[in-house]
């Protein structure tokens, strides 16, 4: 099946891409929400600032669904959703908007991603605590097995694993012990439920979860490296027909396949000379077709210029007419596999095998995938560290970027915007218009009584209630996601990841930290106490690595580093920035919305009297940065900066440059004079 | 009341040593301190999580607690710093959600820098000028080691933080490396059992060790909280019924000879006689007196002889 991950701006203008799409041959939908409707908010919503139909389109009730799905047939679509923290809400808005067409849930297809640990690990965009979170899924995997019996309820996510850094080993391990977690709270649902029927763990118990195990599906990564990347899918193979077989009984062959989607990594494609990015893709994408016995249910493939700011329909149609030429030009469909008694390739797969079964023993040491989410964050934060280093020294060469870095200009990115996609700011004005009439007009009692039931379901112990039945009552009564998701934090409380930050060991000795240090040192002596920087995400955008990776260097260059982590307002960075005494301020942000949250976060920062300079990176196209310096940024970093001791380096004479008077004074001194 | 400009808070005028948020921290506050006016300086809580770095969720349920109660709360979250650059790592103040426009709250986050005299000079200062300004200063350390005992003496009120079955704890007791707290709080009641047994152990190891006094208090952070009602009346008896001017004057002593010691070394103690001879001088100055004074008396004794 042959996808884009696509949609952005509005329900409307999504529609009429998504219906291009078809007519060019696409074969499903692949839909991108953007960040609020992702974590859980209304449009109107503070966080939401900046957000709204930035990376995907806003759905805010069942009205956007409608106009999302307007025209196109749901009985006969396979649509993938990637949502998680609320894909049960999705899900509940694709069912009413199916039974608007006229179509029974029976016959709907496609998948939530719907995979919350990964969230914690990598990606950010939870909304619930992680045993609420876990309840949630197993609540959606009961109802889809029983009423929507086509739908993949979950997609495990080694994806954005491989993103945040981890090794092939991590990528598998932490996948397989994540699909553990999931189908053992499955488990425990379906066993709750036939318990209480008969007494006994029947026969029929057994059959569903047979069913549950045969649903769950994968959405993986590929690498660059897309030798290992292949034997990496064959070693996951293995891993879950032996998980099936020993820990949940499965026996049906069918149910045993490893079933999974991709889309090639988006980590190794460099914003500089980013025409590359295609070659990256291509030999990605053979990763996961060359060989039959592992070959990807679905492939989607990033656009080229992924690393400078959003695609626009041109690129994902470039994207899409690669797996074109792959399927339908070349001979690879034609084969069986082809590494079939590979010497090679299953000793390959047998190292990975022994690793991964080893990482996933710690993990499962830890008390499972969601007791050691700090456990194997740290370890994520280590392994991109570490991926990190070896491009800055070299040792891992990336075309164009640490090696041949010589370039004609490039007439791909030559026109006014850069080659990417502006998502118009009124749209947020407009959405927040939308759905103040959208409110307006529902039946407000009926939302509330929906609302109400809601929170009570949730408070009921799991297995008890089921949370999809009171979410598509809710759906059908017109709330809006910010209101079922607020009745659910309510309800569970309001939850913080780990960072990860912490768990990361500190850097091995090299020359160039030891000369930052130096310098850190000499600051110190000037400030009279250690610099000290914050560093945090504002907006919605969960994707961490980058803003982790400055963290843990400024402490290995001997910095006081107060890390806020995710998803935080400007007054919040304001209030911090006070409280901390900091020096310096480090923003990172990569969901395009930096227009409007950096000017926000320095307007709160001055506005509470904190003078200390602010310096930005993330996504932020070569146009943008004027504006941004006018605002009130000192410097400006993009991916094409991946030299991060430099940054600091950096940093430190800019913290040095507007430093005061040196601070004269010992303990004695400070003793003395109170 | 001083013209300091009066923060957006929820405490009434009047109630509270100040009546000063965070950020109003300014004239009157100076005043204060330069009276050596700590008499109305309200609990000091030593908060010292044993083990778990990355968990701060019981602090920031008490901080809830606190502010539910209309209770201004100034935290000093201390981390242990990386030997190896010096660098620290303050991360985990992202776990602690609060309302950025609530001005009575205050929570910053200091290593265990070795500059101006260390951690406990330091968190000490610290502590001391939030306590003028806050109704509950809570000083939060991780980790049991030589700086985190120095810091416990800055408190009225020492509660340390155990996880159920990290057997750590109970070895630095054994050890002698830690002095027994007022409130030992055990994580993760929601584990049930385990927690509960924790509990016992603990409670034994502390009453084999003569502890007689200490309350052991169960909590679980995780939604649907439990105990930390409980937690806050046993921090709160304690308060209560510890003589917090005695143990606040043996703290100013001892504060002063860790500081003239770490400034002036052994030669300064012998220059005073000993250890013996300065504590007995301590002794005998003004009960009064802040810590900066008695350093100051120490130092001009030892100039005389």
């Amino acid at each position: 099946m042959m996808r884009t991950y696509a949609g952005h701006s509005t329900a409307k203008a999504s529609n009429e891409l998504y219906r291009r799409n078809l007519a060019k041959g696409q074969t499903g939908l692949s839909v991108a929400f953007d960040l609020p409707t992702q974590t859980g908010y209304d449009p109107d919503d503070e966080l939401a600032r900046g957000e709204v139909g930035k990376v995907g389109v806003p759905i805010s009730h069942r009205g956007d669904m409608s106009a999302l799905m307007d025209g196109i047939p749901l009985d006969e679509m396979n649509t993938s959703m990637t949502i998680n923290a609320t894909a049960a809400w999705l899900l509940a808005l694709y069912i009413v908007a199916a039974e608007e067409q006229g179509v029974a849930q029976q016959a709907l297809q496609g998948t939530t991603q719907n995979d919350i640990i990964k969230e914690f690990l990598a990606r950010g965009t939870y909304a619930f605590p992680p045993a609420a979170s876990m309840r949630l899924i197993a609540d959606m995997i009961a109802y889809t097995v029983e009423h929507v019996p086509k739908w993949n309820p979950i997609n495990i996510c080694s994806y954005h694993l491989q993103e945040a850094g981890a090794t092939p080993v991590q990528e598998i391990a932490y996948a397989m012990s994540n699909a553990i977690a999931v189908l053992d709270a499955a488990r425990e649902r379906v066993e709750a439920a036939h318990e209480s029927d008969n007494g006994t763990r029947g026969a029929e118990a057994q059959e569903l979860m047979e069913q549950v195990f045969g649903r769950i599906s994968f959405f993986v990564n590929a690498g660059i490296r897309f030798i290992e990347e292949h034997a990496k899918l064959r070693a996951m193979s293995v891993l879950w027909e032996e998980l099936g077989r020993e820990r949940y009984g499965v026996q049906d062959p069918r149910r045993l396949r490893f079933r999974y989607g991709v889309q090639v990594n988006s980590l190794g494609l460099t914003e500089a000379q980013p025409e590359n990015n295609v070659q990256r893709i291509v030999l990605e994408a053979l990763a996961v077709t060359l060989g039959r016995d592992t070959r990807a249910r679905a492939i989607q493939l990033p656009a080229w210029n992924e690393a400078l700011g959003l695609p626009r329909p041109w690129d994902q149609q470039w994207s899409l007419r690669i797996q074109q030429v792959l399927a339908y030009e070349t001979d690879i469909l034609e084969y069986p596999d082809i590494f079939e008694g590979s010497i090679v390739m299953d000793g390959l797969v047998g190292e990975l095998l022994h690793g991964a079964r080893a990482e996933m023993a710690v993990v499962a040491e830890h008390g499972g995938a969601v007791e050691a989410v700090a456990y194997m964050k740290g370890a994520l934060v280590d392994s991109h560290r570490e991926r990190l280093r070896r491009i800055e020294a070299g040792e891992q060469v990336v075309v164009g970027q640490n090696r041949y870095t010589e370039s004609e200009v490039s007439p791909l990115t030559a026109d006014a915007e850069g080659g990417i996609l502006v998502v118009d700011p009124a749209i947020e004005a407009q959405q927040i218009e939308h759905l103040r009439s959208w409110r307006s007009q529902r039946d407000q009692p009926a939302v509330d009584a929906a609302l109400a039931e809601l929170a009570e379901a949730a408070a009921a112990k799991g297995g008890e209630q089921n949370l999809m039945v009171a979410t598509i009552a809710a759906a059908r009564a017109g709330a809006t996601t910010g209101e079922w998701s607020r009745t659910l934090r309510d309800v569970f409380g309001s939850y913080r990841a780990p960072t990860g930050v912490g768990e990361a060991a500190a850097a091995p000795p090299d020359a160039d930290l030891s000369e930052l240090r130096e310098e850190v040192m000499r600051l110190q002596e000037k400030l009279g106490r250690r610099p000290k920087i914050l560093v945090g995400k504002p907006g919605l955008d969960g994707h961490s690595n980058g803003a982790e990776q400055i963290a843990v260097r400024a402490r290995d260059a001997g910095m006081d580093v107060v890390y806020e982590g995710i998803r935080l307002t400007p007054a919040q960075i304001a209030a911090s920035a006070l409280q901390e005494g900091v020096h310096v301020i480090g923003l990172s942000i990569l969901s395009g919305s930096h227009r409007e949250l950096i000017p926000a976060v320095i307007d709160a920062l001055r506005e509470a009297g904190v003078e200390a300079p602010v310096v930005v990176g993330g996504i932020i196209p070569e146009q943008d940065v004027a504006a941004l310096r006018e605002a009130g940024v000192a410097a400006v970093y993009t991916p094409k900066d991946f030299d991060i001791t430099r940054i600091m380096r950096d940093i430190v004479e800019l913290v040095g440059a507007e430093a005061p008077v040196p601070v004269a004074g010992s303990v004695a001194s400070v003793n003395g004079s109170a | 009341m001083s013209g300091a400009p009066r923060p957006t808070g929820t405490r009434p005028e009047g109630v509270g040593p100040s009546g000063l948020g965070a950020h109003g921290v300014g004239a009157a506050l100076g005043a204060r301190l330069r009276d050596g006016d700590l008499s109305a300086a309200p609990a000091v809580l030593n908060l010292l999580e044993s083990t778990t770095a990355q968990d701060r969720r019981e602090a920031a349920a008490l901080l809830r607690a606190w502010r539910a109660d209309g209770q201004s709360v100034a935290m000093l979250a201390v981390d242990p710093s990386s030997r190896r650059s010096g660098g620290s790592l303050l991360g985990d103040r992202a776990r602690i959600e609060f309302d950025p426009t609530d001005r009575e709250i205050f929570i910053r986050s200091t290593s265990a820098g070795e500059r101006l005299g260390g951690l406990a000079w330091a968190t000490r200062a610290a502590a001391h000028a939030l306590a003028a300004a806050f109704d509950v200063v809570v000083i939060e350390t991780v980790g049991v080691g030589q700086a985190e005992t120095e810091v416990a003496d800055v408190a009225d009120t020492v509660a340390v933080v155990v996880q159920p079955g990290s057997g750590d704890v109970l070895q630095f007791y054994k050890a002698g490396i830690m002095e027994i707290p007022d409130v030992l709080v055990v994580t993760k009641a929601d584990l049930g059992t385990i927690a509960m047994r924790t509990r016992r152990d603990v409670g034994a190891a502390l009453r084999s060790l003569g502890s007689t006094s200490t309350s052991v208090v169960a909590v679980s952070s995780l939604s649907p909280a439990q105990g930390i009602e409980e937690l806050i009346a046993a921090l709160r008896e304690h308060g209560a019924g510890a003589d917090r001017a005695e143990r606040r004057l043996r703290a100013r002593r001892a504060n002063a000879l860790a500081d003239y010691a770490h400034e002036h070394g052994e030669r300064g103690l012998r220059a005073l006689g000993g250890r013996l001879a300065a504590e007995q001088l301590l002794q005998s100055q003004d009960p009064q007196l802040d810590t900066a004074a008695l350093v100051a008396a120490l130092q001009r004794s030892a100039g005389e002889r």
